[in-house]
């Protein structure tokens, strides 16, 4: 970039190109630096569901905000990004869980979400190969699908389209004061976002975000095997509770044909080999839900490390220990959904405007406040 | 358990020795392991064994080189599973689980040593047209005709390179072809400088030229290669050139292929060193991993031959400290060298990375064109933007091509290294069940 870039974006993830598009669109001149190619880390790996999720209000005013953006964006987004509007099913095992169904209900709507509660029958009508015996299930029609390394890849592309420039395999060794380094050259802007994703500690020391590895299988094409992607209720909790390893049902139709089989957390480190184990665990688990998954092909597995915080909410906001920092990292489980809240809250915190959404929640002086915990 | 489900319990087979691969060195190295005594499985996709080369034809009689080692695979010991395809192996503390899939059901083999004999497959390199049904590979045209398949007045042509197009000429104006023309790619001096090489061991020469008195009506020739294969529906005729001029042929049916390459996907899987495509190897046939060794063309492409000395290197010393008998070493390293100058003779020639053009269909499961991947850093981006090689093949045909067409590295390999029920991959039994103990299975029962 002949021209001082105003700012810097660190990671061409699907949140840091979310930035970017953001904050060109907004008139910055962007620079955007990733040390492999957009979409290649975290995002690559990523189930790609879009999905309102209650574990916080903060959560659901953020994942509802950018299910908003999303529907009015991918009408200008290539057809690359196979976005499906198939929506959600959350499946009630029990009774006890149908009660929570209901209640979901309840403050999906004061979210202004759609949602309706399936009977049994209803249930099995909607999707043949679950189970019988399942108490029914929370429909939510505004939630869908994208595959999320070419959403991120559209993204960039559009930020390019505004003036934005990407370097990639472009490792950013340290961030100064408005400043970042990459070797031995030294580019200054006005502001730096790190947007490394699950990486985001080791440029940015105290940020409490941590690798949470997810595991995910892909089939054959079996068009019309389910219609909606299916989670079970209790994959919040799974989601929720930092266990050292959890699983849950979480499956996927692709535009494909293909289904993915979710999914599974584990607190491991930087270890990215297939754990034979947790597999066999999370195919067990979708088996228990879906037996007809047992005589499909699986093709592929790989895993991904989720950026996870400790109270479940993104960091979102300026970092107060270095001048023109903004921190846009730790999304966990659903940084391809809130990608397009998070970029839109940090340009509009950057350029002076009022964020659409209440942004204290994800300020990231909150770690600040609460040091010790990590 | 609630509702529909069905369990699927794997039967469990322990072993001293599984072999991965029922072609000639798998069967030599099964055949030398269990009549030492050490209790064999010898495991293969194919429903007979015998592998690519000795495939013959369901019910019909093993060919002659085939048969007496068929005789003494069945006679050894050893056991064999057919019909079977590896679908992840891993170490544990008393050696390997070897997870397969077997007629649809879960097989989990539990073994102390395992020796790799996966083979090879051809290189196709992609050209306009190549997809065109009447377009196929030269080892798949080979099987289709051991298989009973007629060729009967069809118009044949043979356009790629090594020499496997000889023995599939042959055959083809056995099974009544009209073969038109057999083209080699490889410069006339180097085939010829191979072809005075053969005097060196004067029964490849021998066998070449029995191979030659069979299709004599047809020509053949050197320095020549298809770059495009037209048609509607089907194929219709084919573009040569010679690099100066091109010419086409009306044509039936075009066999191509640019030799062979190493499969290495379960080797790289259990952590094998891989160097130049193949698995690395030391004279006894092992890999840098302990108890991990690997015979045949996986370990380098060098014909039956050297597979059965290979396989028997293995199989006589597997699980020992023994050497291999002198004998057996010295016809390795004859034939190993004589592998390498035949490989030098056949690399695909630079022109051929030309061969594509942006709209030319590259990888076939997925739709993807070259124009498509060309501009990526490296495979993996190339497949996440594209998903070029993600297919039920998992890139089998169109990695290779890209590999030698823009010179990407390999992707990681991780279970399942083939397509796998879903049953099979949540089959669990580790910590919880007994193998059999000796070689008879215990199938589990599928129960509601
Ligand atoms: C198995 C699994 C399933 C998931 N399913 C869903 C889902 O269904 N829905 C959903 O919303 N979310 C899902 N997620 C979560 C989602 O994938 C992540 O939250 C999201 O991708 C995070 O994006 P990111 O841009 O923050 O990180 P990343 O995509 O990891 O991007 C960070 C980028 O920073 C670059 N980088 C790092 N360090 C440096 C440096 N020093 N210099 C330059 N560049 C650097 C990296 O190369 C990388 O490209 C899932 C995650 C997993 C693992």
């Amino acid at each position: 970039m002949s021209q001082r870039p105003d700012a810097v974006v660190i990671g061409a993830g699907i949140v840091g190109a979310s930035c970017a598009e953001a904050l060109a669109r907004a008139g910055r001149r962007v620079l955007i630096l990733d040390s492999s190619f957009a979409g290649g880390g975290t995002t690559a790996a990523g189930m790609g569901h879009l999905v309102a999720m209650d574990d916080s209000p903060a959560q659901l005013a953020l994942t509802a905000y950018s299910g908003k953006l999303w529907t009015e964006l991918v009408p200008d987004l290539p057809g690359n990004i196979e976005y499906e509007p198939c929506g959600t099913l959350w499946v009630a095992e029990d009774e006890e869980q149908l009660v929570a169904v209901r209640e979901k209900q309840r403050t999906y709507a004061e979210f202004g979400i759609e949602a309706e509660t399936l009977s049994p029958t209803q249930l099995a009508e909607a999707e043949p190969h679950l189970r019988p015996g399942l108490s029914g299930a929370l429909r939510v029609p505004g939630d869908g699908v994208i595959y999320p390394p070419n959403a991120a890849l559209a993204l960039v592309q559009r930020a390019i389209a505004n003036g934005a420039q990407l370097r990639e395999g472009t490792r950013v060794d340290a961030i100064g004061p408005r400043e970042v380094l990459v070797g031995r050259e030294r580019i200054s802007c006005d502001c730096v976002i790190n947007a490394c994703g699950a990486e985001a500690a080791q440029l940015t020391t105290g940020l409490p975000i941590v690798p949470r590895k997810g595991h995910l299988v892909i089939t054959d094409r079996y068009p019309g095997f389910c219609h909606h992607q299916l989670v079970e209720l209790g994959y919040l909790t799974s989601a929720h509770t930092m266990n050292a390893e959890s699983v849950a049902f979480n499956v996927q139709p692709r535009a494909t044909g293909q289904l993915l089989i979710g999914s599974s957390r584990e607190l491991v480190g930087w270890d990215g080999t297939v754990n034979r184990a947790i597999v066999r665990r999370m195919l067990d688990r979708a088996l228990d839900f879906m037996p007809g998954l047992a005589l499909t092909s699986a093709i592929r597995t790989w895993t991904g490390f989720r950026p996870a915080t400790p109270d479940k909410l993104p960091l979102i906001g300026a970092w107060e220990d270095t001048p023109g920092l903004w921190i846009a990292a730790g999304h966990e489980g659903l940084g391809i959904t809130t990608s397009l809240g998070t970029g839109q809250l940090i340009a509009d915190l950057i350029v002076g405007a009022t964020p659409a959404i209440d942004p204290a929640p994800f300020a990231p002086a909150r770690v600040h406040a609460t040091a010790g915990v990590s | 358990m609630t509702g529909l489900r069905v369990d699927f319990y794997p039967e469990i087979v322990a072993a001293d020795v599984a072999v991965i691969g029922a072609g000639p060195g798998g069967i030599a190295a099964a055949v030398s392991a269990a009549e030492r005594g050490l209790r064999v499985v010898v495991m293969d996709r194919g429903l007979e064994p015998g592998g690519q080369i000795w495939r013959h034809k369901a019910g019909a009689a093993a060919t002659p080189e085939a048969q007496p080692w068929i005789t003494r695979l069945a006679a050894s010991g050893a056991r064999t599973i057919n019909g079977t395809s590896v679908v992840d192996v891993r170490p544990d503390a008393d050696g390997f689980e070897i997870i397969a899939e077997s007629a649809s059901r879960p097989l989990h083999i539990w073994a102390a040593d395992i020796i790799l004999a996966t083979g090879a497959r051809e290189l196709f390199i992609p050209f306009d047209g190549w997809t065109l049904p009447g377009v196929m590979g030269i080892g798949g045209t080979q099987a289709l005709i051991k298989s009973g398949a007629s060729f009967a007045g069809k118009r044949v042509v043979i356009a790629g390179s090594g020499p496997l197009m000889l023995p599939v000429a042959a055959s083809l104006a056995d099974a009544g072809a009209n073969l038109l023309l057999v083209a080699e790619q490889a410069r006339r001096a180097a085939v010829a400088q191979f072809a005075t090489g053969l005097w060196r061991t004067p029964s490849l020469l021998l066998q070449a030229a029995k191979y030659r008195v069979r299709f004599l009506t047809s020509s053949y020739t050197t320095g020549t290669w298809v770059t495009a294969a037209h048609g509607v529906d089907r194929l219709e005729s084919i573009t040569l050139t010679d690099g100066r001029r091109t010419w086409r042929h009306d044509v039936d049916v075009l066999c191509t292929g640019y030799g062979l390459i190493p499969n290495v996907e379960i080797a790289r899987l259990i952590g094998c060193e891989i160097r130049e495509g193949a698995i690395a190897v030391d004279n006894r046939q092992r890999t840098n991993v302990d108890h991990v060794l690997a015979v045949g063309e996986a370990t380098g492409i060098g014909g039956a031959p050297l597979s059965l000395i290979e396989g028997a290197i293995a199989g006589s010393t597997v699980g020992s400290v023994e050497a291999p008998s002198g004998h057996l070493l010295r016809r390795r390293a004859a034939l190993v060298g004589a592998a390498g100058r035949m490989l030098d003779v056949f690399a695909p020639r630079e022109e051929l990375r030309s061969l594509p053009h942006a709209d030319t269909i590259v990888c076939r499961c997925e739709d993807v064109s070259f124009g498509a991947v060309q501009g990526a850093a490296c495979a993996r981006q190339a497949k996440l933007y594209t998903r070029v090689g993600m297919g039920p093949c998992q890139g089998r045909t169109c990695m290779p091509a890209l590999d030698f067409l823009l010179a990407w590295q390999a992707d990681s390999v991780r279970p399942p290294v083939e397509p796998a029920l879903v049953s099979v991959l949540s089959s669990e039994v580790a910590g919880e069940a007994t193998p059999s103990f000796p070689l008879t299975s215990s199938v589990g029962e599928a129960y509601q």
